[in-house]
Parts: C-alpha cells; sequence; structure tokens
C-alpha cells in the first residue's frame, strides 16, 4: 500500500495510469446516466402527491450528494497535501472544486425549482436548501482564496486549510441548520413522513446517484491530467509526450 | 561594584519554557498596542449603533415590528461589527514585522494566537455584548432577554473571534484580503448565530435558553481546541507565501 | 411500465413541464459542458505543448553549435 502511495507522489505515474482508467470512467457514467435518465424520465411512476415534478428528484438527490461528498474529498485531498507533500493531491483537490460548486448550483436551482409546484415558491429557507446554499458559499470561498495567492504553492495550502476547516463545519453547519429550521417551520407546511419509495422509485435514483459519482471520478481523472500537463509542463516526460503526437 | 539591574530576569533551562511568560508578555502587548488605538477598539461599537439604526429607517420604526425581529437584527449587526474588527487583528503586526518575530519564537504559535484572539475578544466582542443591550431597548427588545442577549453575545463572539482569526491569518498577506476575509468566514459563523439568536428569542418566549447556552458553549470549546492549530498553520502560510 | 400514453404526455409532464425540463435541462447541459470543457482544455493544451516544441527544436537547429575554429572564421569572413 506504502509503495502505492509512494509512485502516487510521480504525477508522471498518476498521468498514465488514469490515462488507462479513464476511459473505464466514462462508459459507466455515460451508460448509468443515460440508462436513470430515460429510467426515471419516462419509466418510473408518477408521485401520488407531487405528479411528474417528482421526477427532479433523479437530478436533485445526485447532485446534492455530490457536492457534499466533493467536499469531502476536497478536504481529504487538502490533507494528505499538507502532511505528505503529495504533488498530484494538491491538483486533484484544485479541480475538483469548480465540479462541486457546479453541482451545488445545479442542487440549489433544481430544488428552487422543485419548489414551486410543490410550495408553490420559487425559494424556500428550508434546511436542506439554505444548507446547500451555505456549501456554495464554501466551495465558492475555497476557490477565491487560491487564486488570491501569487504564489501557487501558498495559494495550495492555504486552500487546503480552509477545505479542512471547512470539512469539520459542514456537518456542524448542517445540524444548526435543520435545528433552525425545525423550530420556524411555518405551520403550513409540515414534514409529513416521506413513505418508503418503492422499488421502481429508488433503483433509478440509485443509478443516477452512481452515475454522477462515476462522472466526477471521470471529470476529476480528466482535468487532474490537465493540471499535470500544465504544472510539468518543463519536464522531459511532458516534453517527449508533446514530441510523439 | 555595579549594581545589578532592579528587574528580575528568570532564568529558562530550554528554549522552550517559559511559556507562561510569553503568554503574559504577548497579552500585555496586544492590550497595550490595542488600547493605544482607541478608534479601532471603538470603531467596532460605532459600527453595531449605526447598523442597528439603519434598520428601523429603512424598514419601519413600528415597535411590534421591530420587537419581532430585533434578537436576529442585534445578533447579526453584532456580528458584523466583529467580523470588521478582525482584519486588524494580524494586519499591523504582518506589516511591521513583528508577526514573523512570532513564528519564531519557541513557545508554541497555537498558544500564542490564543492570547491574541484573546486580547482581541476582550476589546471587541466583549464591548460588543455589554453595548447589546441598550441598543436592544432602541429596538423594542422584549423584557426578559437583555441579559441572555449580553450572555449569548458574549459567549458567542469568542467562538466568533476564533474563527475569524482563522480567516485572518488565511488574509493577512493578501492585498485586498478584507472582502475575501468575509465570504471565507460568514458561512462558518452561521451555527453561531443560530443558536445565539435562538437563545434570545428563547428567551422572550419564555422557554428554556440553557439548551441553547449549552450549545454555544460547546461550539466555544470546540473552537478553542481546533482553530488555535488552524491559526497557526495559517499564519506559517501567509509569512512563508 | 411506461408511465405516460403518448410523447405528448411525456413532454407536458402533468403540467409540470417547466419544472422538470429546466431542472432536468440545466443538470445535463452542466455535465455536458464540464466534460466538452476539459476535453477541449486537454486539447488546447497539448497544441500549445506541442507549438513550444516545435518552435524549440526549430531554434535548437537555428543555433547548430559550429564544429571548428575554421568554420567560424570562414563564416565570419563570410557576414562582412
Amino acid at each position: 500500500m506504502w509503495a502505492f502511495i509512494n509512485k502516487l507522489r510521480s504525477p508522471k505515474w498518476f498521468y498514465a495510469i488514469s490515462a488507462r482508467l479513464q476511459p473505464w470512467f466514462w462508459a459507466l457514467a455515460a451508460i448509468l446516466i443515460v440508462t436513470g435518465t430515460v429510467w426515471g424520465l419516462a419509466f418510473a411512476p408518477a408521485d401520488y402527491q407531487q405528479g411528474n415534478s417528482f421526477r427532479i428528484i433523479y437530478v436533485h438527490v445526485p447532485a446534492a450528494f455530490l457536492a457534499q461528498s466533493i467536499f469531502v474529498s476536497m478536504a481529504v485531498a487538502g490533507f494528505v497535501f499538507m502532511v505528505w507533500k503529495i504533488k498530484v493531491a494538491d491538483m486533484a483537490a484544485t479541480v475538483m472544486a469548480p465540479l462541486g460548486a457546479a453541482m451545488t448550483f445545479v442542487s440549489l436551482f433544481s430544488g428552487a425549482v422543485w419548489g414551486v409546484p410543490t410550495w408553490g415558491t420559487w425559494w424556500m429557507w428550508d434546511a436542506r436548501l439554505t444548507s446547500m446554499l451555505i456549501l456554495l458559499f464554501l466551495y465558492l470561498g475555497v476557490i477565491a482564496l487560491r487564486g488570491a495567492f501569487s504564489s501557487r504553492d501558498s495559494g495550495s495550502r492555504a486552500a487546503s486549510v480552509l477545505a479542512m476547516v471547512g470539512v469539520i463545519n459542514i456537518p456542524i453547519i448542517k445540524y444548526s441548520v435543520e435545528w433552525w429550521y425545525t423550530l420556524h417551520q411555518p405551520a403550513t407546511f409540515t414534514v409529513t413522513g416521506r413513505a418508503a419509495m418503492p422499488t421502481e422509485m429508488w433503483v433509478p435514483l440509485l443509478i443516477m446517484v452512481l452515475g454522477f459519482y462515476s462522472f466526477f471520478i471521470a471529470l476529476t481523472l480528466m482535468r487532474t491530467r490537465n493540471e499535470i500537463l500544465r504544472r510539468e509542463s518543463n519536464k522531459r516526460w511532458v516534453r517527449e509526450l508533446a514530441q510523439e503526437t | 561594584m555595579q549594581q545589578e539591574s532592579a528587574a528580575v530576569v528568570p532564568r529558562l533551562k530550554e528554549p522552550g519554557e517559559g511559556l507562561a511568560l510569553a503568554l503574559t508578555a504577548t497579552l500585555k502587548r496586544d492590550l497595550v498596542l490595542m488600547l493605544r488605538r482607541r478608534g479601532e477598539v471603538l470603531n467596532p461599537l460605532v459600527f453595531f449603533a449605526l447598523v442597528i439604526t439603519l434598520f428601523p429607517i429603512g424598514i419601519s420604526p413600528d415597535p411590534e415590528l421591530l420587537a419581532l425581529i430585533a434578537p436576529g437584527l442585534l445578533w447579526v449587526a453584532a456580528l458584523l461589527a466583529a467580523l470588521l474588527s478582525l482584519d486588524s487583528l494580524f494586519r499591523s503586526d504582518f506589516d511591521d514585522g513583528s508577526l514573523e518575530q512570532l513564528l519564531l519564537a519557541p513557545q508554541p504559535l497555537a498558544a500564542l494566537t490564543l492570547a491574541k484572539v484573546a486580547v482581541h475578544w476582550l476589546l471587541t466582542g466583549l464591548p460588543l455584548a455589554l453595548m447589546a443591550p441598550v441598543l436592544g431597548i432602541m429596538l423594542a427588545l422584549p423584557a426578559g432577554s437583555y441579559l441572555v442577549l449580553a450572555v449569548s453575545l458574549a459567549l458567542g463572539s469568542a467562538t466568533l473571534s476564533l474563527i475569524g482569526a482563522i480567516g485572518a491569518a488565511l488574509t493577512v498577506g493578501l492585498s485586498r484580503g478584507g472582502v475575501l476575509l468575509s465570504l471565507l468566514v460568514l458561512p462558518l459563523y452561521i451555527p453561531v448565530l443560530i443558536f445565539g439568536a435562538g437563545a434570545v428569542q428563547a428567551a422572550i418566549a419564555g422557554d428554556s435558553v440553557s439548551a441553547h447556552l449549552a450549545i454555544l458553549g460547546a461550539l466555544l470549546a470546540a473552537a478553542l481546541m481546533l482553530a488555535p492549530w488552524a491559526i497557526a498553520a495559517s499564519l506559517r502560510i501567509s509569512i512563508n507565501g | 411500465m411506461m408511465a405516460f400514453n403518448s410523447i405528448a404526455e411525456f413532454i407536458a409532464m402533468g403540467g409540470h413541464a417547466p419544472y422538470v425540463w429546466s431542472s432536468w435541462g440545466v443538470t445535463l447541459f452542466c455535465i455536458v459542458a464540464l466534460a466538452w470543457h476539459a476535453r477541449f482544455e486537454r486539447r488546447q493544451l497539448m497544441n500549445s505543448l506541442k507549438r513550444r516544441e516545435r518552435r524549440e527544436r526549430a531554434r535548437e537547429q537555428q543555433n547548430a553549435v559550429p564544429t571548428s575554429f575554421q568554420s567560424v572564421v570562414e563564416r565570419g569572413q563570410h557576414d562582412t
């Protein structure tokens, strides 16, 4: 295992191995997302309460899961970078942030849009949407901080610290926002306990979630490879790569 | 025969010793420096009062409406005032090089930063907490909540100082760090805001506030344990940049 | 099986069409755009790296090192 981690220190090795892994994850992502889309949009039954707007769940939930997982991954990558000085970890963290922010935005957008037919309003300060909004600000903060430093290494270390501070705060924020919402819940919107979803409803959801995660891995692999090319452009192996193609 | 100087120089056996000495020295130094810059100490308080003045003007002078939103307004305005004062926490030391000296000290940086943040709270958070009830009167804050307002703000502003110091340490080396500081720190402030304002609202409703204050205390404890390390790491990044 | 009886019904989504299609549209647009951007970025990087290689190789050939002092003298005589 340590040999594996030591190999990770070499961007060149990561570049080579990710080239082989990448196509599999892209294929997996494509298959899962297309299947989930078709199933969720056309074949899954409509919710008896919410009708067809229920189908938004098939993009809202995967995006929300991804938004949170990516922040955790970013913080872990930052931690690995700070402790073991593995550059590839920082490169991965750099490319993960915009995707995480995009997924947070998608989750917010779909959640807000979902609210219109369900609650009759374009925005609802409920626990989940509010937590997602705060998460978006955390992402923007990490991205802004990384870019504010003139030295790339300083920016990377600062962003790593912020990501780690943020990841510790995320459960605290979620807990307090949920507490706050249950306290102030307007009387008209009682949260009915969700009845267990029938199989035909949650299987496409699972497929979409897995598809989104595959997409995350595939995209991160590809963008990390780009980042490697960018940062290691003066190394011989990159020059040779540019010469042969 | 030369006279021994009156000052007693403590004999330290190793460089890492003398933590208490270093802490008291840092505390005294920061206190003296901040008290010399009285304007900086008063600024957040004036800002607090101004912001509270803006809201009735911007919304409505109706005391019933104001009473409803007073807990949140007071907390948000105090939070913003505390945020305003964060930038100067490390900046003047950074500019004249004494921050670098602090980094070179043999005593653990985390402990020394704790001393600096303590002074910041003493001269910012605590005065804000003491001033808040006065402003509460202006917002028609219902009776029975004034003490809770002051206590929750005193407790919460300590956490805000600690969390804010992390942001201040991260941005102290940047030229336009001020706005970025707010972006970084405000999302992290939200749990404190929720439970702080919640405590005041509970007091108004006549409910028990012990749960809210207990959680504020827990947040402070967690911040006391974790923040100093983050502040120290951030300071090293900003200086060594 | 199918939740809808006709294509028209499918598109209408029981009256919730704008919500469902806008959510899905934004999501799939983001996914496709991010994937396309990553590929585009790679192509850009490879192209600029290749261009740099070509430039530097051309420069190397221009500055070919002379093999003897004589040829340097000859070259100098030709230039005048």
